[in-house]
């Protein structure tokens, strides 16, 4: 301490610390803009490339004419000066691609539906029935969110196969809940908890059943947690892949990511164009809901892994 | 609205005992059953009862179209001898071991970073979990193009910054081939680990930042004392769901290689594909994700014990 010089040296790299959020006004005047640039922009500049580069990739390539696909030599690779959409069109009108893109939608949208129907009810009832060995319940439904498609794919192949559901949507519809209820029922769990029980003993008192209070009281309370649910199920519904390839055979029931890397996947050297014009039509609606929902997305990630 | 009035009136004029029907209606336990019915059937009916049918089905000799007969750990013992399935055992873990490393530590740095107050800083979170809701698949197909043997704008890059003469491989050889797919899993899980470290960081109280400026504390004995000790629970869990989603991970490696070249890139999961589903061999592709299991009951366990470590450290008792 009675080092002063050294002292203000050791202050300047303490300074510079992270993770000040509400009141960083406090401690970061003394940081210097050079040293911000270099441990703080400079990487977080060089990540954020790395993370969003394969889409600009992406998009770029789906416009790009063939040509300029597989001479890099003649036009520079990173920017083209005339864009077509023959590749986009080629999809859209050319392939079964509306249809796939309509498959995947109907079951996302389904699979999602059921789950959220049947989680509701469980997390209400492991939250606030509190039957006997509700503790345990929930205990077993976040461990069996731990089993990971990849073990369950070849028995569950047998057991769609036996109830006659194999290359029907009606398969991934039904299988699809087992990834998405452990983790919607965990995450309305906790949502459940903050709404103060006291409302639901005055509508007990005024003679409401159980039923009547999930559906007007704490639904309604709810609704922040059941978008964040919904959104987050219906990625992951949109995201499944070793399901929807294992049980799908014909070309017109596959969801968009067996069905492009199935059906586009040939030997022609002019593939790439159509290839990745599919990969971000598929990749769009997800994107585009997710820019409408971040919140809401985020706080689901979040909150599912706090709990 | 006016029958729900109405009904308790007229529908229980005198008391009287209660009849099973009531007890079904109104007993915690039996409305706990009915609200958990819909539920526990998905999860018995399509998880449960499958996960003990793949351990059964693993001591068959099942094919497609054909019910196995019991042939005891046969299907093990050939699994035992077999070369390719110890190549996958050990892609498996070099795969989960650096991938999830390597995302800790980027995701624990791009954590600290985003915390930071800086201009755009929502905007920037929200762009940097963009790779995380892309669908996996179409993202590897991105990076499928991006590795190209012929194409790949990395060769083209550095060959005309003058580093490299021939393109690389990258797909094709066995160590580059590794390389791409763990980079692309570590590309597709950063974000998750970032952002959800995020969260835990910004419970942190501020406050003891300055205490401990004001104590003399260095920048990493902030993090290493302050930061880590308090963001422990919240990494326990996000690694154990990271470590389990990269052991089982199979959509990636099937969207890029495959396996190849020469069984390089087979992780536990494709191994098992492939052999159930296209070879038509499910008693043996059973075995294979069965052999799973215990890599999956480890993982669990280290991280559950740590996180009760930690608890009881913190003097919390374990609800």
């Amino acid at each position: 301490m009675t080092d002063l010089p050294a002292a203000k040296v050791d202050l300047k790299s303490i300074l510079s610390t992270p993770a000040r959020v509400d009141n960083s006004e406090g401690m970061s005047y003394l940081q210097s803009v050079p040293r911000r640039m270099v441990t703080l922009y400079l990487p977080l500049s060089i990540i954020v490339f790395i993370l969003l580069f394969p889409f600009y990739w992406m998009g770029l390539t789906a416009i790009k004419p063939d040509e300029q696909l597989i001479d890099l030599e003649t036009y520079n690779p990173f920017w083209t000066w005339n864009p077509t959409f023959k590749h986009i069109y080629k999809l859209l009108f050319q392939s079964h691609y509306p249809l796939w893109l309509w498959n995947t939608m109907y079951v996302a949208i389904c699979a999602t539906a059921l789950s959220i129907f049947a989680s509701v009810l469980a997390a209400y009832a492991i939250v606030r029935l509190r039957y006997r060995g509700a503790q345990w319940v929930g205990g077993l439904i976040f461990l069996s969110y731990l089993v990971p498609p990849s073990i369950l794919f070849i028995p569950l192949a047998t057991v769609v196969f036996q109830y006659g559901l194999f290359d029907s949507p009606l398969s991934l519809i039904l299988t699809y809940p087992t990834i998405l209820i452990p983790f919607s029922t965990w995450l309305l769990m906790g949502y459940f908890k903050t709404i103060p029980f006291e409302l639901e003993e005055c509508a007990l008192i005024d003679g409401a059943s159980r039923w009547q209070i999930l559906v007007k009281i704490v639904l309604p309370l709810a609704i922040p947690g059941l978008i964040s649910a919904f959104i987050f199920c219906f990625t992951l519904c949109w995201n499944e892949f070793i399901y929807a390839l294992t049980f799908l055979q014909s070309v017109q029931n596959k969801t968009v990511p067996v069905a492009i890397v199935n059906e586009f996947v040939d030997g022609d050297v002019y593939r790439w164009g159509s290839l990745m014009a599919g990969a971000l039509a598929g990749s769009l609606p997800l994107v585009i809901l997710y820019a409408f929902f971040v919140e809401h997305y985020v706080s689901a990630m979040t909150g599912a892994v706090k709990e | 609205m006016a029958d729900i009035a109405l009904q308790p009136r007229t529908a229980k004029p005198q008391i009287r005992d209660a009849t099973t029907w009531d007890q079904i209606k109104t007993n915690r336990n039996w409305l706990g059953f009915w609200f958990m019915l819909p539920a526990m059937g998905f999860l018995i009916f399509f998880l449960a009862y499958p996960l003990g049918l793949g351990i059964w089905i693993s001591f068959t000799d099942a094919k497609i179209g054909r019910p196995g007969t019991f042939i005891g750990v046969e299907n093990y013992e050939w699994l035992w001898d077999d070369s390719i399935f110890w190549l996958s055992v050990f892609n498996t873990l070099l795969y989960t071991f650096i991938a999830s490393a390597i995302k800790f530590a980027v995701g624990l740095y791009l954590a600290l970073l985003l915390n930071e107050n800086m201009p755009f800083k929502a905007m920037l979170r929200a762009l940097v979990l963009i790779p995380f809701i892309v669908p996996t698949v179409l993202s590897a197909l991105a990076f499928w193009w991006i590795f190209d043997s012929q194409f790949s704008i990395i060769s083209w890059s550095l060959k005309h910054m003058g580093l490299i003469t021939q393109n690389i491989n990258f797909l094709g050889d066995s160590t580059w081939a590794r390389i791409c797919v763990i980079f692309a899993n570590i590309w597709r899980g950063v974000p998750f680990v970032a952002i959800t470290l995020l969260a835990g960081l910004q419970t942190v109280q501020p406050s003891l930042y300055e205490a401990a400026t004001l104590d003399g504390a260095s920048k990493w004995e902030m993090f290493r004392f302050i930061t880590y000790p308090l963001l422990t629970p919240i990494i326990a869990v996000v690694m154990t769901f990271s470590v389990l989603f990269t052991f089982t991970d199979f959509q990636l490696i099937w969207a890029m290689t495959r396996g190849g070249p020469v069984n390089a890139t087979h992780l536990m999961a494709t191994l098992s594909y492939q052999r159930a589903i296209i070879a038509g061999q499910l008693g043996e592709g059973a075995a294979i994700s069965s052999a799973m299991i215990p890599f999956l009951l480890a993982a669990i366990m280290v991280s559950w014990f740590g996180l009760q470590r930690r608890k009881w450290q913190q003097g919390e008792n374990n609800d």
